[in-house]
């Protein structure tokens, strides 16, 4: 089951298109990460699915519902660019923006205090947020964005401003949140926690969607076959189904090369050959990171 | 809805608290009442006392001049051409030269002095002959003074209708009083509550937390509740401000009481009508002119005023409130909004400049489309509405400021709700234009 499908979405504004035709699709409890260079139009989408602005073209459904008023509180949204009223006290601001998500005032309190004590930030309630750091208020901006307890929650750029103990606490959060039931977009530039976190992500590049399906697949899909050899001895390879791409000398007589399978053979193949030519320390096969797959996509598409 | 009344909660609240609204709550009135108090005891010490001699060759009035406020009269019997060469000389103020009078046609009075004396002094004297005229030619009818006193009562009724120009010019004094406070005051309060607006817009543009907000409600509801929160707030300051000011100087005026004679208090102040109310009826002094000031007061019509006053107040803050909110939407900071602000300012600063011209002539066509207008009606017709403004009139250009403030309030929704979310961009007025016509 999917909790949010977006169907040929189209955006422009005055002559910029913003996005055409995006198709995503998101399953229910996972992660998905919406990852794209600056520009690239993913912010449009999210204010789509915020109701912030409407669509030119295309549908959203919310668990299989076409989009409306009524799906806002099931939404959960932290833009990239956030702040709170500085004058106002944590408690009151909480407060304020949970009943804007129509919870009443005695179950926000509630919640409020739950969310504290997991967030290690009890006694908070009347002190002012100018008095805070980035990073507090930070925190205080995540409670306001799961206060209500969103099925799908929007993340952009969940961690800039923690420490990373409180992005860790962040995270562990993040990750219960999903326990709990509920779904998470995800929109970073840091493709460490994109790799960590995300069940499936979807990549979009100048108002198009290049890319989308689980994390694992992608990865499989982009993987070259190359794979890492550490050895003892120099190796130069001379075989017409294996090439070898790279040789770095690591230190003593222990060198690193990349060899790349040419044809569809098995990995053990190309561990036989090695064994007949040098001592194998270790052999594994490269798969490449999201970060790669990303600026090599993104430049591809130049 | 709900969230509506939550956003203007929200507004009122934060308001409200705050120090500096506390502050000039309780200060505003006390710098009213400061000012007030400080001209009564002005007033009251007011002046050195001036010796008026008054040469009586009618010997009509002897001993009728006796010493009122500031005034001392002293009867002298020398010739009138003596009595002059000696002024320069003496601590004399003025000569009062009462020649031999006709009583029907009483002519030749002159009031000699060096400067030229002051509105109060020669009214003072004017009033006193004249109530003596009065009384003599009353004596001489055979009329006792019992019956005169029960006449008066009907008398001074009658002379309403009868000196129709007299009432009139009194009625006119006040009614520009009122139409000149009331439209100062709208005019502050769409100035000061404006700016607010847009400081509360770009605040939160600045601050970022919009986009959090609005995607919970929308940016109309947004817009919206913070226009009738702070609203609210300005009616809630107007409010405390007329009752802390009233009660305030009704304390100062009955403490000044307690060290006066009630008496001198009443003369000094006479123009006031809360201390009339305070001293009562008791007063022998001035009973006819209090009554009719009590009565100029009201011909004006005040249910009518005051109705007019909270249309226009609100209209008035509505229709201009909203564009300030569009011009702190499409901003970056503070500093960037004067370009915009100066097109809104020229209408309302054009309003109060315009005031003196309709005051001069308040039913002429000036006026007329100026209180018409909705840009300037809420300021000019509170001018007009005192001196009374046909019905017709006042339904015209009441639905011209609503439907004034439904247009501006729909052409800052457009822009508000995609400048909210807009930074970094150059502003002009043809991007402006844009983003009225741009669709969601």
């Amino acid at each position: 089951m999917n909790i949010l499908e977006v169907n040929h979405v189209s955006k422009s504004y005055a002559q910029h298109q913003a996005l055409s035709d995006v198709s995503i699709n998101i399953p229910k409890q996972t992660i998905f990460g919406l990852l794209g260079p600056n520009g690239a139009g993913k912010t449009t989408l999210i204010r789509i699915i915020t109701q912030i602005i409407e669509a030119d073209q295309g549908e959203v459904f919310i668990n299989g519902e076409k989009l409306n008023p009524r799906h806002i509180g099931v939404i959960g949204y932290l833009p990239e660019e956030r702040g709170l009223y500085k004058k106002m006290k944590v408690g009151e601001q909480l407060l304020y923006l949970a009943q804007l998500k129509d919870l009443s005032k005695a179950e926000a309190k509630a919640r409020i205090k739950i969310w504290f004590k997991k967030l290690d930030i009890e006694g908070w309630w009347n002190k002012n947020i100018e008095d805070l750091s980035k990073g507090m208020q930070q925190k205080v901006q995540f409670v306001a964005t799961v206060i209500h307890e969103p099925a799908l929650l929007i993340l952009d750029e969940p961690f800039s401003g923690f420490d990373p103990i409180n992005a860790n606490l962040i995270k562990d959060e993040i990750l219960e949140l999903r326990e709990k039931g509920s779904t998470i977009i995800f929109s970073t530039h840091r493709m460490e926690s994109v790799e960590e976190l995300c069940d499936h992500l979807a990549l979009i590049h100048k108002s198009k969607k290049i890319l989308d399906g689980a994390t694992k697949d992608i990865k499989n899909a982009y993987k070259a076959n190359t794979f890492n050899v550490e050895h003892t001895g120099d190796l130069t390879l001379q075989h017409p189904l294996f090439e070898q791409l790279q040789k770095q000398h690591l230190e003593d007589h222990t060198y690193r090369s990349v060899i790349k399978i040419l044809s569809t053979d098995s990995p053990n193949r190309l561990l036989q050959e090695l064994i007949g030519l040098t001592e194998v320390h270790s052999f594994q096969e490269k798969i490449p990171s999201i970060n790669e797959i990303f600026i090599s996509k993104v430049q591809e598409e130049k | 809805m709900n969230k509506i009344f939550l956003i203007i909660q929200r507004e009122y609240l934060t308001r409200v608290k705050k120090k500096s609204f506390i502050i000039m709550t309780f200060l505003g009135p006390l710098l009213f009442a400061g000012s007030f108090a400080a001209i009564i005891w002005v007033s009251m010490k007011g002046g050195d006392t001036k010796k008026i001699e008054v040469l009586d060759e009618s010997g009509l009035f002897v001993n009728k001049f006796t010493e009122q406020g500031n005034l001392v009269f002293e009867y002298i019997t020398t010739d009138i051409e003596q009595a002059k060469k000696e002024l320069p000389e003496g601590d004399t103020y003025g000569i009062l030269y009462i020649p031999k009078i006709n009583l029907e046609k009483p002519e030749g009075i002159v009031f000699f002095s060096e400067g030229n004396p002051s509105l109060d002094i020669t009214s003072t004297i004017s009033k006193t002959l004249k109530s003596e005229v009065e009384e003599i030619k009353l004596t001489r009818s055979g009329i006792d003074r019992e019956t005169l006193a029960n006449l008066k009562t009907n008398i001074t009724i009658n002379t309403i209708n009868l000196t129709e120009t007299g009432e009139e010019e009194s009625n006119a004094a006040i009614a520009s009083a009122v139409g000149y406070v009331s439209a100062f005051l709208i005019y502050m309060f769409i100035f000061l509550y404006g700016t607010q607006i847009m400081r509360g817009v770009v605040e939160e543009k600045t601050n970022r937390i919009v986009e959090v907000i609005i995607s919970s409600v929308k940016p109309f509801q947004l817009m919206a509740g913070k226009i009738i929160g702070i609203a609210l707030v300005g009616l809630t300051q107007f409010l405390l401000w007329v009752i802390l000011t009233f009660t305030i100087s009704f304390a100062v005026v009955t403490f000044f009481q307690k060290d006066i004679s009630a008496e001198s208090a009443m003369m000094e102040n006479m123009g006031n009508r809360q201390m009339a109310d305070a001293v009562g009826e008791s007063d022998q002094a001035e009973p006819e002119s209090f009554q009719k000031i009590m009565e100029a007061v009201n011909t004006i019509n005040f249910p009518l005023i005051l109705g007019c006053f909270m249309f226009y107040f609100i209209g008035g803050y509505f229709l201009y409130g909203s564009l300030f909110a569009a011009i702190g939407s499409a901003v970056d900071s503070d500093a960037d909004t004067q370009q915009f602000m100066f097109p809104i300012v020229i209408p309302l600063v054009f309003a109060i400049a315009s005031l003196a011209v309709v005051l001069r002539d308040p039913d002429g066509s000036f006026a007329f489309w100026t209180s018409i207008i909705p840009f300037t009606s809420p300021v000019v017709m509170m001018m007009r509405v005192p001196f009374g403004v046909s019905t017709w009139e006042l339904l015209l250009s009441m639905a011209c400021l609503t439907g004034g403030f439904i247009f501006t309030t729909w052409i800052a929704g457009r822009i508000y709700r995609i400048g909210i979310l807009i930074h970094g961009t150059k502003i002009n007025y043809k991007v402006l234009g844009k983003w009225i016509f741009m669709k969601n």
